[in-house]
C-alpha cells in the first residue's frame, strides 16, 4: 500500500471503527478511599451509554474523569486513541472543543445572561468557520424547545427544566463529537424529564453524537440509551469482584442473573434494609424504624 | 497472662495509671499539633502552588477585557466610597485623641504632622487593605467558593476556559493595581478630616498646620505607604481566592470560605506590615540617617 491515497482512507478507516471512548483499568481514589476500581469500558462511536448505580458508586465521577476534570489515580483514559492524562494542558483545552458537557443543575455562570452563556465555548475555541455566532445560539435555543426573549434573562429568572435546557444548547454550540450528560432529569418533572429525554434523542438522530448519561432515572435510561453499565460502589464489593455489575442493552436488565442488578432496575431495597439495620445496631440498642419497616415487608 | 506481664514490666502500658494517663495525655497532645503542623504545611504548599499557576497563566495569556472590567468596577469603583467615608472618621478621630495631649504641651500647631504622617504611613494603607478584604475579599471567596459548589468552575473546565486564568487573574490584578489608589483616596480623606476637625473645629492656625505636615511629612513617607499597599492587595487576592477554590459543599462551606478570607487575609494585612516597615525604615534610615524629627 504505498499509494497515500490508499494509506488515507486505510487510517480514516481505522479511526471511524476504533472506539471514541476507552478507558483502560481506570481506578480513582481519594485519601485511602477507593471510588473506581479498575473500569475498563470501550464506547462506541454513535452509541448512547446510559450509566446507572445507586448513589456513591462513582457516576459522575467516572463522568467528570472522561472529561479530564479529574485525575485517575492509575489507568488510562483514551478519546480518539490519545491518552487525554498524557496530554498537555493545552492540548487538552483543544481537545474539549469536542466535548459537551451537560452539568446536574445546568451549571450556567450567574454573572452571565442566557446568550453569553451560551456563546462561552464559541468565546474560548472560536466561532465554526462561516457561522453567525448570533444565528448559531437563536438554532441552538430553538432546536431546545426556547424562545429568543429568553436571551437577555439571568439564570436565575429561569425555572429548573429550562437552566437544564439552556445547559444542553450551551452543550451543542460547537457540536460536539460526544455529550455527557450528568443526571440530566434529576429534580425535573415528569413531563419536563420526558421532554429532556426527547431533546437526548432528537440531538442523537440529528448530530450523531456519542452520549454518555449518569442517571438514576431508569424510565430515561430505557427510553434513550441503547447499552446500560451499572456501576456498584466498591466499598460493598466482595474481594475480586468487578465494580461494572451490569453492561448490556436495556431490556435485558430485569433478567439479569445478578440480584443486585434487578432489584436497582425495580427500585427495590433488597439487602440494603438489612445492611442499615446492621449498622444501625452497631451503634444504637434501638432501631425501631428499620424493625418496622421490615417486619411490613415479611408480612407482605 | 501476656497483658498483665506487659503492664508489670512497663507502667506506662496501663492506662488506667497515671503515668498511663499521662503518656495518653501528651501522645493526643503531639498528635493534634502533628495534625496542625502537616495542615499547615500542606495548605502553604497548596497555596504556593496556586500563586506560581496565577503568575504563569498572569504572564503568558493577557485576560479578557470583558472578565477584567467588571472586576475593576467591583473592586475600585464599588470601594472607593467606604475607603473615603472611613478614612475620613479615622482622620477626624485622630484629631480628637490627640489634640488634647498636644494642647498640654502646647504642640498644638504639630497636630498636622503627626495626623498627615500617621496616615500616610500607617492607618491609610493598612485601613484601605482592610476595608478591601472585608468589601472585596470575603465576597471574592464567596463567589468562587459557590462557583466551585454549583459546579460552575467544572464548567468553566470543561468548556476549555482555565479557571486560574477566567477567575483568579483577573481578580489579583484589580486588586493589586486599584489598592494604590484606595489608599491614596484613605490618605486624602483622613487628612481632610483631620485638618476640619484640628483648624475649624479645635481652632489650631491653619498655616501652621499646613507648614508642619508639609516640612515633617515627605515624599518617601508617602510612597512607603503607597509600596506597602501593592503587597496586601496581592495578599488579598490570592488568600480569597485560594479559599474559594477550596471551598467545602454546602451553604455552611461557602460561608466558611468566606469568613477564611477576611480572618487570614487581615492577619496577614498585620503581619505583612510589620516586616514592610521593618524593610522600609531600613531603607530610611540607611538614606537619611539623621531622619526628621518632629521636635
Amino acid at each position: 500500500m504505498d499509494d497515500p491515497l490508499l494509506n488515507q482512507l486505510a487510517s480514516d478507516q481505522a479511526a471511524i471503527q476504533r472506539p471514541l471512548v476507552q478507558t483502560e483499568a481506570l481506578t480513582i481514589r481519594f485519601g485511602r478511599q477507593t471510588i473506581l476500581n479498575n473500569i475498563s469500558l470501550s464506547i462506541a462511536r454513535g452509541e448512547t451509554v446510559a450509566i446507572i448505580g445507586e448513589s456513591g458508586c462513582g457516576k459522575t465521577l467516572f463522568l467528570k474523569s472522561l472529561a479530564g476534570l479529574i485525575p485517575a489515580t492509575s489507568g488510562r483514559i483514551l478519546f480518539d486513541g490519545m491518552d487525554i492524562y498524557s496530554m498537555s494542558e493545552t492540548e487538552l483545552t483543544c481537545l474539549r472543543k469536542r466535548f459537551g458537557f451537560v452539568f446536574q443543575n445546568a451549571a450556567l455562570f450567574d454573572s452571565l445572561n442566557i446568550q453569553q452563556n451560551i456563546a462561552f465555548p464559541m468565546m474560548q475555541h472560536g466561532v465554526p468557520h462561516g457561522r453567525s455566532p448570533q444565528h448559531l445560539i437563536e438554532q441552538r435555543l430553538s432546536e431546545v424547545g426556547l424562545p429568543r426573549n429568553v436571551l437577555p434573562k439571568r439564570p436565575s429568572q429561569l425555572s429548573g427544566g429550562m437552566r437544564k435546557r439552556v445547559g444542553l444548547a450551551r452543550a451543542l454550540i460547537l457540536e460536539p463529537e460526544l455529550l455527557l450528560y450528568d443526571e440530566p432529569t434529576t429534580g425535573l418533572d415528569p413531563i419536563m424529564s420526558d421532554v429532556i429525554n426527547e431533546l437526548i434523542l432528537r440531538t442523537q438522530s440529528k448530530y450523531s453524537v456519542t452520549s454518555i448519561l449518569v442517571t438514576h432515572d431508569m424510565h430515561s435510561a430505557r427510553k434513550v440509551a441503547d447499552r446500560v453499565i451499572m456501576l456498584y460502589p466498591f466499598s460493598r464489593l466482595k474481594a475480586d469482584e468487578p465494580q461494572v455489575l451490569y453492561d448490556g442493552p436495556p431490556e435485558t436488565m430485569e433478567e439479569c442473573p445478578d440480584r443486585r442488578v434487578r432489584q436497582f432496575v425495580r427500585g427495590e431495597a433488597g439487602e440494603r434494609l438489612m445492611e442499615m439495620v446492621a449498622q444501625q445496631a452497631s451503634h444504637s440498642d434501638e432501631t425501631p424504624f428499620l424493625h418496622d419497616t421490615i417486619a411490613r415487608r415479611e408480612a407482605q | 497472662m501476656p497483658y498483665q506481664d506487659q503492664t508489670a514490666r512497663n507502667p506506662f502500658a496501663d492506662p488506667n495509671s497515671f503515668s498511663g494517663r499521662l503518656v495518653s495525655g501528651f501522645v493526643r497532645i503531639a498528635n493534634a499539633w502533628g495534625r496542625v503542623v502537616i495542615e499547615g504545611v500542606t495548605s502553604l504548599g497548596d497555596i504556593s502552588v496556586f500563586t506560581w499557576r496565577m503568575i504563569i497563566w498572569m504572564v503568558t495569556a493577557r485576560p479578557r477585557p470583558e472578565t477584567m472590567m467588571p472586576t475593576f468596577y467591583a473592586v475600585g469603583v464599588l470601594s472607593l466610597p467606604v475607603v473615603a467615608l472611613t478614612g475620613t472618621f479615622i482622620g477626624m478621630v485622630l484629631a480628637i485623641q490627640s489634640y488634647h495631649q498636644f494642647e498640654l504641651m502646647g504642640l498644638e500647631s504639630k497636630l498636622g504632622a503627626v495626623i498627615t504622617m500617621s496616615l500616610v504611613r500607617e492607618l491609610g494603607p493598612v485601613l484601605a487593605a482592610t476595608m478591601l478584604a472585608g468589601r472585596v475579599g470575603s465576597a471574592m471567596a464567596a463567589v468562587i467558593g459557590t462557583m466551585r459548589v454549583t459546579e460552575q468552575i467544572d464548567a468553566l473546565t470543561a468548556m476549555g476556559a482555565n479557571p486560574i486564568h477566567y477567575l483568579v487573574v483577573p481578580r489579583f490584578l484589580a486588586c493589586v493595581l486599584l489598592i494604590p489608589a484606595l489608599t491614596i483616596m484613605a490618605d486624602f480623606m483622613g487628612i481632610v478630616g483631620g485638618y476640619f476637625f484640628s483648624v475649624v473645629i479645635f481652632g489650631v492656625d491653619h498655616a501652621a498646620y499646613l507648614r508642619n505636615s508639609r516640612e515633617f511629612v515627605g515624599g518617601f513617607d508617602f510612597f512607603s505607604g503607597v509600596f506597602k499597599s501593592f503587597f496586601f492587595g496581592a495578599t488579598i487576592a490570592v488568600i480569597s481566592c485560594f479559599r474559594g477554590f477550596h471551598c467545602q459543599a454546602g451553604a455552611e462551606g461557602v460561608g466558611r470560605a468566606a469568613t477564611a478570607a477576611f480572618v487570614q487575609s487581615f492577619v496577614m494585612i498585620l503581619a505583612l506590615d510589620i516586616v514592610l516597615n521593618m524593610f522600609l525604615d531600613g531603607v530610611y534610615y540607611s538614606l537619611w540617617p539623621g531622619g526628621s524629627k518632629l521636635l
